[in-house]
């Protein structure tokens, strides 16, 4: 966007421009930085050395890592689903679509404490295969496989729902068009498809990692809290404010910020990458 | 491909030798309050059983809500022994996950309950309000900061040590109680889901007159928030609250870890783990370290549970949906 | 009527299939469990759990202040991602990122941050407090802190959508002589439109479910600011599950319901616009 030069007909009068930014700008600071600040605030207000001992703690690591696997499991498996469930939601007509995304929909609906529960009830020591599994000796609830359970299910609908409305607004000319000048399934949609999609398939990516690292409740129920095994850092948050440690709570909550800040840097990296590649192609292109 | 298979025999390797080698490791399943002293308390016993069976022995700690962590053994988590704030969560696994033998609380002294506390009342410095006893707290225009008793065991002892202060008053009549406690719960500002988050509620928010919270909290309040931001009043009678462990039968014997986790539930009554938890203002059963550490404690009149016909009695009567408590809560929201 | 239009397009049998395969999987399976485990209750027990004056009350505790967070966030969102995607001013990168701010921190942290610094003596109750209005541990603090949970949604449907849209059509529309307002209502917003409402479901939904973070700004108060959640949390404290998912079925019907209307809604819409074209 940044290399569109701007016509009067589609933008608005300056005043209008500088009212809208300076009251958006505004909301966010009330309902963003605000907080965001006072995050950082409690964690650094006695120093950076507390702040740095909090995290090296050998208990916060622990969660760090245990956080991060998660995310890296729970990720890819909601990213082929959601370009599937898309595909097949947006470039098709069928009986029962709003069936099928209402049930997508679900998991945002579903209080996480209930998330968390559900899969007690498959999976507990009373529950529909609990027997079988603690006969066979196999660790699902209170272990790793139980916590990605919990987090696949709180970020399910992210990427699906990123993509639908996205797809829809395109429609599918474009492919058509593809398919027309001989081009197979999967290569329509690696080279028409995804490159129209990709910012909206990158936001959900990155809004279901911001979700899947900073979930609480559902994965609170199903981690059995051991210290320095199952708390992700969410839990281990809970565990040093209950301890009044303010100082470690919000320190590693801050840590949860930064990877989301992380993250969309990483975003805005390669958005500057294709604008870049995109000028240079037009510059051969002219030149040729 | 090959690093990948290479990767994988050396993990299966690297655990298999972790295994042959393993030291007795016990999970601790607690709740919430207790992480203080378990971590003086741990390595105190390690380095007792270590000495003694001359073998090491690996404690992990679990900790959450009370009834939260007895749910999650319940469900399955694998603990060796549990360590909660009352009798009733420890039935609770006797009857819904049957992974403890009913008479749990026959297999240690004092009903299973190494150590004790009570509820006391925690005011602003200086004592502004004058507050000295219960009835203190239903005077109008007292806020009273307490957890919620439907979410929190510590919300639990503080309506009933309400309830039987005012019955000790009243010669045993139960409907002055129910006065006297509906007045109290009338004055609470804020139902906190468990006593931390109310103790923050109280210390960092400033809201609130009084604190209700265990005698033990009121130290750690001390330690995090500082000596001088309150005063610690002691009512003329409150509840004893006793703080019951158990080891998890069906665990320890599919684990074989029975002797450790007997051997580290039963030295919670050796003079060193009673003087641990007497220097956590946990009330210890030992007289000689009672002894040591009364001036800590000052004596004042208690009631028990069994006043209410034991604590699964005083849950159904009082706590359980559409007993006493909720019946209260929509009396007072009914009055505003 | 067939199950499918005819389309050119290929993949369908093996995207939607693997859609249901993990759906059910991962959601209808376990939600299944839930369901099967309320049924351990009479009728009549059902209906007493679900229908106690205190629990109802929650009921209308937790939908109005979600609808009352989506509704802002319409609002807001709309406003955010318009402003970021067609206006260029300083940090905007920033700016941008911090939008995802919601989902990263843990509820908890978001409920606690809120709390402080909207409680009585906290950076932002205290002049509030002295203008007579009190957010935290009121009503309110709900609606803040679902306002603040819920806030990525409509920013990041609108977004994408906002980005990709052709500047062509508005520049026709104004060589036509059309005004700005007209273009916006009558181009843009038509456009945008199935993703606000995306976004707007989505919040609402969202927040009908939230916990952790309500539950430390709330109060919690019987019949006034409890919320649905933590009925069901009480219930698990007793050690009452079938009570527990009886609560949780009522939500997960409620919720399903809401969201099959909006969405049924937003496909009516789809196929009208689709026929106008």
């Amino acid at each position: 966007m940044a290399t569109t030069t701007r016509s009067l007909a589609t933008t608005e009068a300056p005043w209008i421009r500088y009212t809208l930014t300076t009251l958006a700008l505004a909301l966010i600071t009330l309902l963003l930085i605000v907080p965001l600040l006072s995050v950082f605030y409690e964690a650094l207000h006695q120093g950076w050395q507390l702040y740095q001992d909090s995290l090296l703690e050998s208990d916060a690591l622990a969660a760090i890592k245990l956080t991060l696997i998660v995310a890296a499991i729970s990720l890819p498996l909601n990213l082929v689903f959601g370009v599937a469930a898309a595909w097949a939601i947006a470039k098709f007509d069928f009986k029962g679509k709003s069936i099928l995304i209402t049930l997508i929909d679900l998991p945002f609906a579903v209080s996480p404490v209930v998330a968390g529960l559900i899969y007690v009830l498959l999976f507990g020591a009373h529950g529909w295969w609990g027997p079988w599994l603690a006969e066979h000796d196999i660790k699902i609830i209170f272990a790793v496989p139980g916590i990605v359970l919990a987090t696949v299910f709180v970020t399910f609908p992210f990427v699906a729902r990123e993509l639908i409305p996205l797809m829809e607004a395109q429609g599918s000319e474009e492919e058509q068009a593809a398919l027309v000048l001989g081009a197979s399934g999967w290569q329509t949609f690696w080279h028409v498809t995804l490159p129209n999609i990709k910012w909206g398939l990158l936001y959900g990516v990155i809004l279901a990692n911001a979700r899947a690292m900073g979930e609480f409740g559902a994965v609170s129920v199903v981690s059995g809290h051991i210290r320095g095994m199952t708390n992700t850092i969410p839990l281990h948050v809970e565990i040093l404010y209950n301890e009044y440690n303010f100082v470690g709570a919000f320190a590693c909550a801050s840590i949860l910020a930064l990877l989301a800040l992380a993250t969309l840097a990483i975003k805005s990296y390669i958005e500057w990458r294709t604008e870049q590649q995109a000028a240079e192609d037009r510059k051969h292109a002219t030149e040729e | 491909m090959t690093s990948l298979r290479h990767w994988a025999v050396a993990l299966a390797l690297g655990s298999a030798a972790a295994l042959s080698h393993a030291d007795t490791t016990l999970l601790n399943v607690s709740y919430d309050v207790m992480r203080d002293f378990y971590k003086d308390y741990n390595p105190a016993f390690s380095k007792y059983y270590e000495a003694k069976f001359k073998d090491k022995v690996i404690i992990q700690q679990s900790h959450g809500g009370s009834s939260k962590q007895a749910r999650s053994v319940i469900d399955g988590l694998e603990a060796d022994v549990v360590t909660m704030n009352m009798a009733t969560d420890i039935d609770a696994i006797v009857e819904k996950g049957k992974q403890i033998n009913a008479g749990w609380d026959k297999k240690f002294p004092n009903e299973a309950a190494p150590f004790s506390s009570l509820q006391v009342l925690i005011v602003r410095k200086g004592n502004p309000k004058g507050i000295k006893d219960w009835a203190d707290l239903t005077k109008p225009g007292i806020q009273v900061v307490v957890p919620n008793p439907k979410t929190s065991g510590n919300g639990r002892y503080t309506f009933l040590a309400a309830w039987g202060a005012a019955l000790k008053q009243n010669g045993g009549n139960e409907a002055k109680a129910r006065e006297f406690t509906q007045a109290l719960f009338a004055n609470v500002p804020v139902l906190d889901a468990g006593g931390r988050a109310a103790t923050t509620t109280f210390m960092q928010r400033q809201i609130g007159d009084v604190l209700v919270t265990f005698e033990n909290e009121a130290e750690m309040i001390a330690r995090e928030f500082g000596r001088g931001n309150f005063e610690v009043i002691y009512p003329s009678v409150s509840i004893d609250a006793d703080l019951p462990v158990a080891v998890v039968d069906k665990v320890v014997d599919k684990k074989g870890s029975r002797k450790a986790a007997t051997e580290y539930l039963s030295y919670l009554w050796s003079p060193e783990g009673q003087e641990i938890a007497a220097q956590n203002y946990l009330r210890p059963r030992n007289a000689a370290v009672a002894a040591k550490y009364a001036k800590q404690f000052p004596a004042i009149k208690l009631f028990g549970v069994a006043d209410f016909g034991g604590l699964k009695a005083a849950q159904k009567k009082f706590f359980d949906d559409g007993a006493i408590y909720d019946q209260i809560a929509a009396d007072i929201a009914k009055k505003k | 009527m067939k199950f499918k239009q005819h389309s050119v397009l290929p993949g369908f049998n093996l995207s939607l299939g693997y859609s249901m395969l993990y759906l059910s999987l991962i959601v209808l399976l376990p939600l299944a469990a839930l369901i099967s485990k309320s049924l351990g209750l009479s009728w009549a027990q059902f209906w007493a759990t679900v229908s106690e004056p205190r629990v109802v009350a929650t009921y209308q505790v937790t939908f109005g202040a979600s609808l009352l967070a989506a509704l802002i966030n319409l609002f807001v969102g709309l406003l955010i991602a318009w402003v970021l995607v067609r206006y260029p001013f300083p940090g905007k990168r920033f700016i941008d990122a911090l939008v995802d701010l919601p989902f990263a921190l843990p509820t908890a942290v978001a409920g606690i941050a809120l709390a402080t610094l909207y409680a009585p003596n906290g950076l932002l109750g205290e002049p509030l407090e002295k203008l007579g209005i009190k957010i935290a541990f009121t009503p309110a603090g709900i609606v803040l802190a679902l306002t603040f949970i819920t806030l990525p949604f409509v920013v990041r449907t609108v977004q994408p959508v906002l980005e990709d849209m052709e500047r062509e059509l508005e520049e026709a529309a104004s060589s036509l002589g059309a005004t700005r307002w007209q273009i916006f209502s009558q181009v843009i917003l038509p456009t945008i439109f199935p993703a606000l409402l995306t976004g707007f479901t989505l919040a609402f939904a969202r927040a009908i479910g939230e916990f952790g973070s309500v539950i430390f700004i709330a109060g919690n108060m019987p019949f006034k600011s409890e919320i649905t959640p933590l009925m069901i949390i009480s219930k698990l404290e007793q050690y009452d599950y079938l009570g527990a998912t009886a609560i949780a079925v009522v939500m997960l019907l409620v919720s399903f319901a809401l969201l099959l209307l909006i969405n049924g809604l937003q496909w009516w819409m789809a196929k009208r616009l689709g026929r106008r074209k």
